[in-house]
């Protein structure tokens, strides 16, 4: 049907051209880097970071209300904002404000706000798991004379972070393609490249090969989310035997 | 005698529903106490409150003499001078057996690792689990993970021991091996509280029988006094119900 088209051959030339991806393939690989590096860092903060927000929202004691409000703040007005939005917001807003030590470079300010956003959305699937670990796992912790916050550490998280593994890559999955919104600050990674590249020859074809690199990285996640799903299902199904 | 473990006019209540009605209870070192009641009757939720899980509305609760539920006491410290073992085993499904064992050594009471680890080798063996250190619980039958329980909550070397129907999530032939640890704990001298439904088992091992009943220890006295000279017609009622389906 596609090949068939009456557009087919126009299309083939400018979005499948073997001559062009040849031409621009090694520019938007090396321009993907910077894609898996910021995929990478921004993805070690973003586990940690939203991490200590889960673990505020959960806290009990009664001199860390504050930190238990603000945390709600957060999430609650970050999981509202689109990413995209975010982006624009800290990229072009912050350098508008010129404050004296606030740094203004695109990748710095658009890695904070996929930090931002997605740390909300992790934040809350941390404190579901949380949640799902029963009640009585920490008065057993507490039974052996732990503290709260051991009991939280030792016990609690190591058992909630296991649950939510499956809905944490399939947010890997998103941050890793999001990177890629960072080409409207002008950072130059792969999809910003590829663009480049079609402007000036008039040809798509490299928009096509930053997608196939995309899909070299998101592809192998998928299969690994898979794979943990059939097992956590296993495991679940082994319990309730 | 000395008294380990002192109640004073216990009340609790969860809402406006009063489970515990005002609780006096002495239990003295070496002595074992068997809690017997309906289900509901508030025995797990005495053995919290003696353990500090819940908070208690009014009385009081002395461990070696001192108010334990006083709000200046840091219930952490107490915890860690007293063993409570659930119905439910409540076993840390990611750690091994030994790590579950060690982990109130190491963590609550700062022993280097090897010591703890060693230590808990050395009481899994004691319990006839050795070789079962690196396994994970759900690799136990349920009598073997309710034993390593029993061992968790020893590791501490708590003064007194807090049971909680522990073999009631049991299949019946498993009860016995779960029962004859709590009885060489007994010889040994542990001091211990013990919510059960067992009445053979209360009859073995208890100093003194007590029976809860809406809120209030009903009636009291030696096991067997209590099992077979019941005074108050519930208490009669109570153990006429629950011997159709046991034998003793
Ligand atoms: N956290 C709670 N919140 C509200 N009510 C509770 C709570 N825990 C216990 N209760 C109520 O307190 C009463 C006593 O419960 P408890 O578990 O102490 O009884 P029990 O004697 O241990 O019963 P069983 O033999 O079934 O274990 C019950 O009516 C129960 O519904
Ligand atoms: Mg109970």
């Amino acid at each position: 049907m596609i090949v068939t088209s009456p557009g087919w051959t126009s299309v083939r030339e400018s979005f499948f051209s073997w001559y062009w991806f040849r031409h621009s393939f090694s520019d938007v690989l090396s321009a993907f880097w910077l894609d898996v590096k910021m995929f990478l860092i921004l993805e070690a903060i973003v586990l940690v970071f939203a991490l200590l927000v889960a673990l505020c929202r959960n806290s009990r004691a009664p001199a860390l209300f504050p930190l238990r409000l603000v945390a709600t703040v957060y999430t609650d007005l970050f999981r509202g904002i689109p990413t995209i939005l975010l982006i624009f917001l800290f990229g072009f807003g912050i350098p508008g404000l010129a404050i004296k030590g606030v740094p203004t470079d695109p990748l710095v300010l658009g890695g904070a706000a996929l930090v931002l956003s997605y740390s909300a959305y992790v934040a809350e699937v941390y404190r579901a798991g949380i949640d799902s670990v029963h009640t009585a796992q920490t008065a057993a912790a507490l039974a052996v004379g732990l503290t709260r916050g051991q009991a939280m550490r030792y016990v609690v998280v190591p058992q909630a972070v296991r649950r939510v593994v499956p809905p944490l890559l399939n947010d890997f999955i998103s941050l890793q393609k999001d990177v890629a919104l960072l080409s409207i600050l002008g950072v130059i990674e792969a999809l910003r490249q590829a663009e480049i590249d079609q402007g000036l020859n008039f040809n798509s074809t490299p928009l096509v090969a930053a997608a196939l690199l995309y899909i070299c990285v998101t592809v192998p996640l998928a299969r690994v989310l898979d794979h943990m799903q059939a097992r956590a299902r296993r495991r679940q199904q082994a319990v309730m035997v | 005698m000395t008294a380990v473990l002192e109640l004073r006019g216990v009340t609790k209540s969860y809402g406006d529903r009063q489970v515990l009605k005002g609780i006096d209870l002495t239990v003295n070192e070496h002595n074992a106490v068997a809690l017997i009641g309906a289900s509901g009757s508030g025995k797990s939720t005495l053995l919290r409150c003696i353990d500090l899980l819940e908070d208690i509305d009014d009385g009081d609760v002395l461990l070696d003499g001192e108010v334990i539920t006083d709000p200046s006491v840091d219930p952490i410290k107490i915890r860690r001078r007293l063993g409570l073992v659930f119905q439910a085993f409540n076993l840390f499904p990611n750690m091994t057996i030994a790590e579950n064992v060690a982990l109130g050594p190491r963590r609550a009471h700062r022993e280097p690792k090897d010591e703890a680890l060693a230590r808990a080798h050395e009481l899994l063996e004691r319990f006839g689990l050795e070789g079962r250190e690196r396994d994970y619980p759900d690799r136990l039958s349920g009598g073997q993970q309710q034993r390593v329980a029993i061992v968790r909550a020893l590791a501490t070397n708590p003064r007194a021991l807090l049971l909680d129907e522990v073999t009631s999530a049991l299949d019946p032939e498993l009860v016995g091996e779960v029962l004859a640890v709590i009885r060489d704990l007994k010889r040994d001298g542990m001091t211990m509280v013990i919510a059960t439904h067992e009445m053979a088992f209360a009859r073995d091992v208890a100093d003194e029988v007590c029976f809860l009943h809406e809120g209030l220890i009903a009636e009291r006295g030696s096991a067997e006094q209590i099992l077979t000279d019941p005074q108050r017609p519930e208490t009669q009622r109570f153990l006429r119900r629950i011997l159709e389906t046991q034998r003793l």
